[in-house]
């Protein structure tokens, strides 16, 4: 394996966020009654004609734009042929040599370092419905069709190939999902089927200038079914490599109760999808007045929002990376951060306790119980003194599971900090009094054990007594 | 009331006198059309119901003094190609012999909308792909004219029943010649619009860049009317124009006095006399209405047959996919494997015309193929249609025969394709182009076989059309 490189490129579908199909008006939500968001058009009914939706070009155009990709002044709708009981015009209704956009790039971080991988293009098309093939009582006899997808309006990202790890081309499909999920161009819900993508994977001696003989393996529609599949196929080929064998051309299926790949046609029986330019849509022109005005429309994207933590807020590369995993954990780090006067400690709150705490409970934060300004409200009642750090971590856990704001469960717990040099001076004199012993080891030289008397008084204090103004009382009492 | 040879406003004059009522004058149609159509097999199937239904509509709002459309209470036959909600559609196909459409097409709304009455369906060649209607999966359509004779395709029943008189008018289409050659061919009027001039939703698809919906009647007027009822903008159908529509019938009577006229020089070489004549005659008639008619050439005619068959057979091989026998048509049930299904029910649903388009279709589309086929004859379409811009540029309107010969004998060509296929080398041009065309009357052949005239006119201006049409079917009285 170590001589060898791999090559890899991914073709990701994302399904764009409109609430209509692409050529009809039939809606696109999931989980209805099988065939019940249908009409003639996305049945593929003799006679229906396709009508593009404007909203699904502008998302389209704005997925491309958010991949850095140059959206065209001019792209046309290709057929592009084949059988399938679930297709129900007989061809796809796709984009070929004129595609929406072209060029662009994304870039990912794989080992702390930065890498450009190239977009080839994207293009629109319709998705087909789904053929079901069990659930019923005769399922052994009979597929079953149900074409509410169909007409569920697609993009397609091809990349170059450019990525060389399973890590790398995990990564890029993460900066992918990320992109489209800013832009607000596709939820990119992986359980709903918004996201899938194949990958090509070829392996070639490190060094060597031509690339190998590729395997396509189709519809991955995991993270983690990527990075099997690529490795899978990896280790496959190069055994057939190193037994003087050959890697042939086609397309392969992933297994993932086996985490193997299959073959499921070669290149002789590939389709010859027999392409040409749909003659019942108009070529789509798009100008550049309104690419404009789409771009200034459009939210920033996590590149840039990245870059932004950084350098606005300050914060470490690692955790803007993390903050900007997705746009609801940068949208609530940013209400958190602005709601307090640090945005640093904000970015710890979120990153860690808060993280933690939804990680065990199997929650997203955008289902977080703590509204983002109850962390600014944490932060400030730390820095004005009102709360020590070790009184908030108590309250924290009772903030996410109340909902309630921690001033509020302070005042409901009797959780202040005291501050107050009259009453802690009176709880200090009662530790010195029981604690001869260590007072004695203190004033003969042992200062490390003024520790053990703070945590005394703060125990008494029930945590409430601020550390640094013990600390200053009990130096001055035992002088 | 001679219902075979009824007009339109002779149909709407007999309401308003309350000579009949719609509902009496559908019922006699109706009884009329059944009677008659086993010497023809014009119509497929007859849509009693849903015509009654209109009637009655139509009667209730003369009783309420309402308008009652353009098309009140007229009877109307619609090719068998064009979908109608709950009476069966089956494009003259065994794949479709059990198929009823959950839809109307556009053009068959707009029609009920102008109070048109629709008797049934008429009769066709398979999928449209043919010129003699002998390619039908119900058997073949004859002439009303020579009962023994084919009345052209591939919407020979839209033609038979209009020159039958079991309907007052039709609707037919067109992709290479399909309404104009049946016209000529039974002596009738038959007109293809510009492309995208009415909307093509609900048109089973054949050749999605060459289809066209279109009229057929026994008055230029007629056509006029049923063509205004149905044209314009639609949003279901990208391809459909947003051109105003003018009232066609309405300019009719504007003289046609100083228009030039271009006779192609390349449709009249080698035409034989008993059709040639015929055309002769019919320009002289325009020159005498002040016409000044001219010779014109457009020089890439020839390459119209191998242009039209490559481009409608790519389509064709996409457009006739979606007959697989997987969610409605005919299943064959002899398949116990997803490519048995296909295969079956494909190889027993389709006839020979279709099953060699679909061939010739994928050929052409293949890899590898695409340039030298396809990408090219997109390229010499292009040619074609820059022919008539130019010859638009020097006159008003082209006159050409419709087909080099009159309507020929039930099986005489139907084992020769190519020899069918040149058939429509005067046809499919006016389609390549997109441009209006029609085939009007011209007198018939020293056998009594009818001939047709074509007008051709740049796109959009079917009214110049139109009123060349009706100046000389007053002047030269042929009428069917």
């Amino acid at each position: 394996m170590a001589k060898y490189e791999v090559v890899i490129g991914l073709e990701v579908h994302a399904q764009l966020s409109t609430r209509t199909k692409i050529f009809c008006s039939c809606p696109t939500s999931f989980g209805a009654q099988p065939n019940t968001n249908v009409c003639p058009v996305c049945l593929g009914l003799p006679g229906a004609l396709p009508v593009l939706s404007r909203g699904a070009v502008e998302l389209g155009a704005k997925g491309a734009i958010a991949l850095n990709c140059a959206v065209q002044p001019e792209s046309v709708f290709a057929r592009k042929n084949y059988f399938y009981p679930d297709l129900p015009k007989g061809y796809q209704i796709s984009q070929f040599d004129k595609p929406l956009a072209l060029a662009g790039h994304l870039d990912v971080h794989v080992n702390g370092e930065t890498k450009r991988i190239g977009i080839t293009r994207v293009h629109m098309e319709d998705d087909a419905g789904k053929s079901v093939h069990d659930g019923f009582k005769d399922s052994d006899r009979f597929t079953y069709v149900d074409l509410n997808r169909s007409g569920t309006p697609l993009i397609e990202i091809v990349s170059e190939p450019d990525i060389r790890s399973s890590d790398e081309a995990v990564e890029y499909f993460n900066e992918v999902r990320q992109a489209l999920v800013f832009a607000e161009v596709s939820a990119c819900d992986m359980e709903k089927g918004h996201l899938r993508c194949d990958a090509n994977v070829s392996m070639r001696l490190k060094g060597a200038e031509k690339f190998g003989t590729r395997a396509e393996v189709k519809n991955l529609n995991s993270f983690r079914f990527l990075k099997q599949a690529i490795e899978y196929e990896m280790e496959r080929q190069v055994e057939i490599l190193e037994s003087g064998g050959r890697v042939i051309q086609e397309t392969r299926l992933f297994n993932p109760d086996l985490g193997e790949t299959i073959s499921m046609r070669s290149k002789e029986e590939a389709h010859d999808y027999r392409y040409f330019p749909e003659p019942d849509l108009i070529p789509v022109h798009v100008s550049q007045e309104w690419l404009t005005q789409l771009k200034a429309s459009m939210p920033e994207l996590p590149q840039a929002r990245r870059a932004r933590f950084i350098n606005e807020y300050g914060l470490r590369d690692y955790d803007a990376q993390i903050l900007t995993s997705s746009r609801d954990t940068a949208d609530y780090f940013e209400r958190a951060a602005r709601a307090s006067s640090d945005p640093k400690q904000a970015a710890n709150w979120v990153v860690g306790d808060l993280a933690g705490l939804l990680k065990a409970d199997g929650k997203e934060i955008p289902e977080s119980p703590i509204p983002a300004e109850h962390i600014g409200e944490l932060i400030t009642l730390i820095t004005t003194g009102e709360l020590s750090g070790k009184l908030a971590k108590e309250i924290f856990p009772k903030m996410y599971a109340t909902g309630d704001s921690p001033s509020v469960i302070a005042e409901r717990e009797g959780l202040k900090q005291i501050s107050d040099t009259g009453a802690l001076e009176k709880i200090v004199d009662e530790i010195i009094a029981s604690n001869p012993k260590q007072v004695e080891q203190y004033k003969g030289g042992k200062t490390t054990v003024i520790g053990f008397l703070v945590g005394q008084v703060m125990k008494q204090s029930r945590g409430q007594a601020n550390p640094a103004t013990v600390n200053a009382i009990l130096a001055e009492k035992l002088k | 009331m001679n219902i075979a040879k009824l007009t339109i406003p002779e149909v709407q004059d007999g309401l308003r006198r309350k000579q009949f009522t719609a509902v009496e004058l559908t019922t006699e149609a109706l009884r009329f059309a059944q009677a008659e159509n086993p010497k023809t097999n014009a119509y497929l199937t007859f849509s009693d119901e849903r015509a009654l239904a209109a009637a009655a509509r139509v009667d209730a709002k003369l009783a309420a003094g309402e308008q009652i459309g353009s098309l009140g209470g007229v009877p109307i036959a619609v090719k068998d190609v064009i979908v109608t909600k709950d009476v069966k559609t089956t494009c003259a196909s065994k794949i479709l012999s059990n198929y009823i459409p959950p839809y109307d097409a556009t053009a068959v709304e707009r029609l009920e909308a102008a109070g048109g009455i629709i008797l049934g369906k008429a009769n066709c060649d398979e999928f449209a792909m043919g010129s003699s209607n002998e390619n039908s999966a119900f058997g073949p359509v004859r002439n009303p004219v020579a009962l023994d004779r084919v009345p052209g395709g591939s919407s020979g029943g839209s033609a038979a029943v209009v020159a039958q008189g079991t309907a007052v008018v039709s609707l037919g289409s067109d992709t290479g010649g399909s309404i104009r050659q049946p016209a000529s061919f039974c002596g009738c009027v038959g007109v293809t619009p510009t492309y995208g001039r009415v909307s093509r939703y609900g048109l089973v698809a054949f050749a999605s860049s060459l289809d066209h919906i279109g009229p057929f009647s026994r008055t230029v007027a007629d056509s006029a009317t049923l063509l205004g009822a149905i044209a314009g903008r639609d949003e279901r159908d990208a391809t459909s124009a947003r051109h105003p529509v003018p009232d066609y019938a309405a300019l009719l009577g504007d003289s046609v006095k100083g228009l030039k006229l271009g006779l192609p020089k390349e449709y009249f070489a080698g035409l034989a006399p008993e059709t040639g004549d015929r055309i002769m005659a019919g320009v002289e008639i325009l020159k005498q209405l002040g016409c000044e008619v001219t010779e014109v050439s457009l020089p890439h005619t020839e390459y119209a047959i191998a242009t039209y068959y490559i481009i409608c057979t790519a389509e064709v091989s996409a457009n006739l996919s979606r007959f697989d026998g997987a969610r409605y048509g005919v299943r064959s049930s002899k398949s116990d494997t997803l490519s048995d299904m296909y295969k079956n029910s494909r190889g027993e649903g389709f006839g020979t015309e279709v099953k060699r388009r679909i061939m010739l279709g994928s050929y052409v589309l293949s890899h590898g193929y695409y340039d030298a086929f396809y990408l090219k004859a997109q390229k010499v379409r292009n040619l074609l249609t820059q022919d008539f811009t130019k010859a638009f540029e020097q006159v008003d309107a082209l006159i050409t025969p419709v087909s080099p010969f009159p309507a020929f004998k039930i099986g005489e060509k139907v084992n020769d394709p190519i020899q069918m296929y040149l058939s429509d080398i005067y046809t499919i041009t006016g389609d390549l182009a997109g441009i209006p065309c029609m085939s009007v009357p011209c007198g018939t052949t020293p056998d009594g076989l009818p001939v047709g005239m074509q007008i051709l006119t740049k796109h959009f201006a079917e009214d110049v059309m139109f009123r060349l049409a009706h100046q000389y079917e007053k002047a030269g009285g042929f009428t069917a």
